[in-house]
């Protein structure tokens, strides 16, 4: 299991992006403010679970704020915020 | 005889409006009109309850109007297009009656047609004389054509010229004669100048908007329709104007000679003018200050009524000689369907304006969208509400290829044989939701908040209230 020691975040705020923040928890919590929160929010919730699967990661609180990113967007910029987690802040 | 009178109140008075009756208001200052709230702000502060307002348009600037909805001053809305700020509140079901959505042609025919009589019109005019003979080309809040105004002018009961630019008698290059105004009152102001007009509308720079309109422009050029006599609308979106542009270089190029640009003039519309790509420009609203400029000086850039530029009611209308419409869509569904009255989450955020009536119109009507917004594919099974009609519609143009309506089967072949990646519409929405996947259907409320109306009179389609979450 890989554990996040720090709070971090990774993306923007511009049309098309996402920006997403994580910090250490007891265990996953995933919340997402969306502009396709009727079409999308099931779906984000869902890629942003199977990231934390992928990387093992079960101690991080994820905030995610959509601007409309697509899928893959998405999780790139998770499993970014999530790798700067890992590490101490500096 | 004296019209002038010293207040708004005063003519409101003399005007005799009483609880119940119809008012009605024209766009043309646009998102820095003063004279809707100023009326309104009068008529609450007499009493008078229980209205209808018939506006071309509502704007943000329009906000008062959601208190005294609220106050049951107004009871009932019909116009043709309405910005967010004002949709959003109507789409949360704050009327007990449904708005009434018409298009720029509809909305004169049926006042003409007395379906829709007015009791009481306010023109908002830049300049008006003692008599109110009024333009809008001359003053401080210039804002070029009163197109939308003449029908309300002609046909309302009583009619208020409200100037913030009164001149001796007569004013010679008037738009609005006397013969229909009952009284004029000078103000301070009847708008901000800087949201009447804006500066310059920019081009896009987005590489996709620039590969959509060079794709359109391919497509004009292919129709058969881009010859001596060509005559063209687009809309002053970012994308359409960049097709404009291009339209532009291939016309100079090839040396043909247009009749005539149609619409909301903006400047790029008045540079195609000047290099002699139309001989004429008819011009029912202008959107910036090139395009107020050239009105004024220009002959060859005549101002047109609601009603001549597209009533359906008309012998005929400027719509009905139209070769090419550009026009943007919300969404456009498999059937070609486009609604440009409501967001993706439901909420109105626009409105038909001319939308319809020059698809309607147009020999070639093209939408100009990409493939997605906001991970939203543009295609859909069934828009979320029908503006304008699917069978009006020729093409779709997207950055991934252009769909053609199955019914225009020479379009088809002319596209094909020029090259033009022309693809299923079906096939365009597919690609679309391999990028951004397939999203979940909206849920409508249960609550009418909006009539969408066709320029036929017939109901097109109903919007209903956005649900809380």
């Amino acid at each position: 299991m890989n554990k996040i020691i720090s709070s971090a975040s990774a993306g923007t705020l511009e049309s098309s992006d996402v920006y997403i923040e994580v910090e250490p928890s007891e265990n996953n919590e995933v919340s997402v403010e969306s502009v396709v929160l009727k079409q999308f929010g099931d779906s984000i919730v869902k890629t942003a679970e199977s990231v934390l699967d992928e990387l093992d990661i079960k101690n991080a609180k994820v905030h995610i704020i959509d601007k409309g990113a697509l899928d893959c967007v998405i999780r790139a910029r998770l499993e970014t915020a999530l790798r700067r987690a890992e590490k101490e802040n500096k | 005889m004296n019209k002038v009178v010293n207040s708004i109140r005063e003519a409101i008075k003399l005007a005799g409006l009483k609880d119940g009756m119809t008012i009605s208001f024209h766009h043309h200052l646009r998102n820095g009109d003063y004279v809707l709230n100023m009326v309104m702000a009068e008529i609450a502060d007499m009493g008078i309850k229980d209205l209808t307002v018939n506006a071309s348009s509502l704007f943000d600037i329009h906000a008062p109007l959601l208190d005294h909805i609220k106050n049951k001053v107004v009871t009932k809305l019909l116009t043709d297009y309405m910005s967010a700020g004002i949709g959003h509140s109507i789409s949360m079901g704050i009327m007990d009656t449904p708005v009434e959505f018409r298009s720029h042609g509809g909305r004169p025919a049926d006042i003409e047609l007395g379906r829709t009589p007015i009791d009481v019109a306010f023109i908002a005019a830049p300049t008006s004389d003692t008599m109110g003979n009024c333009t809008g080309k001359y003053g401080k809040s210039a804002c070029g054509s009163l197109g939308y105004a003449f029908p309300d002018a002609m046909n309302a009961k009583k009619v208020v010229v409200i100037t913030d630019n009164l001149v001796d008698y007569p004013l010679i290059d008037y738009s609005i004669p006397e013969i229909y105004i009952d009284y004029v009152v000078k103000v301070d102001e009847i708008g901000n100048p800087a949201g009447i007009v804006s500066g310059t509308t920019k081009i896009t720079r987005d590489p996709v908007g620039l590969a959509m309109a060079q794709m359109a422009a391919k497509v004009i050029k292919s129709s058969g329709l881009l010859k001596d006599g060509f005559s063209f609308q687009t809309g002053a979106g970012g994308a359409t104007l960049a097709a404009a542009k291009f339209l532009k270089e291939i016309m100079i190029k090839e040396n043909i000679k247009g009749s005539y640009g149609l619409g909301g003039i903006t400047g790029y519309m008045v540079d195609m003018l000047n290099e002699g790509c139309f001989e004429a420009l008819l011009d029912v609203q202008c959107f910036d200050l090139k395009a107020v400029e050239s009105i004024r000086t220009n002959p060859k850039h005549q101002e047109v009524s609601a009603t001549h530029y597209a009533g359906p009611n008309a012998k005929s209308a400027a719509v009905d000689s139209l070769d090419v419409v550009l026009l943007g869509a919300t969404e456009i569904d498999t059937d070609f369907n486009v609604n440009v009255n409501t967001d993706s989450n439901g909420y109105i955020m626009g409105g038909s304006g001319g939308h319809s009536d020059t698809a309607a119109g147009a020999k070639l009507a093209m939408i100009i969208a990409p493939l997605s917004r906001s991970r939203l594919p543009i295609v859909t099974d069934r828009v979320n509400c029908i503006s304008t009609p699917g069978r009006t519609i020729d093409v779709l143009v997207t950055q991934k290829g252009v769909a053609v309506n199955p019914a225009n089967k020479e379009l088809k072949q002319r596209l094909v044989d020029a090259a033009i990646p022309v693809k299923d519409i079906h096939e365009l929405k597919a690609i679309a939701e391999s990028i951004t996947g397939v999203p979940q259907k909206l849920k409508k409320g249960d609550k009418e908040v909006a009539k969408v109306i066709y320029r036929d009179g017939t109901l097109l389609d109903t919007i209903y209230n956005v649900p809380v979450m």
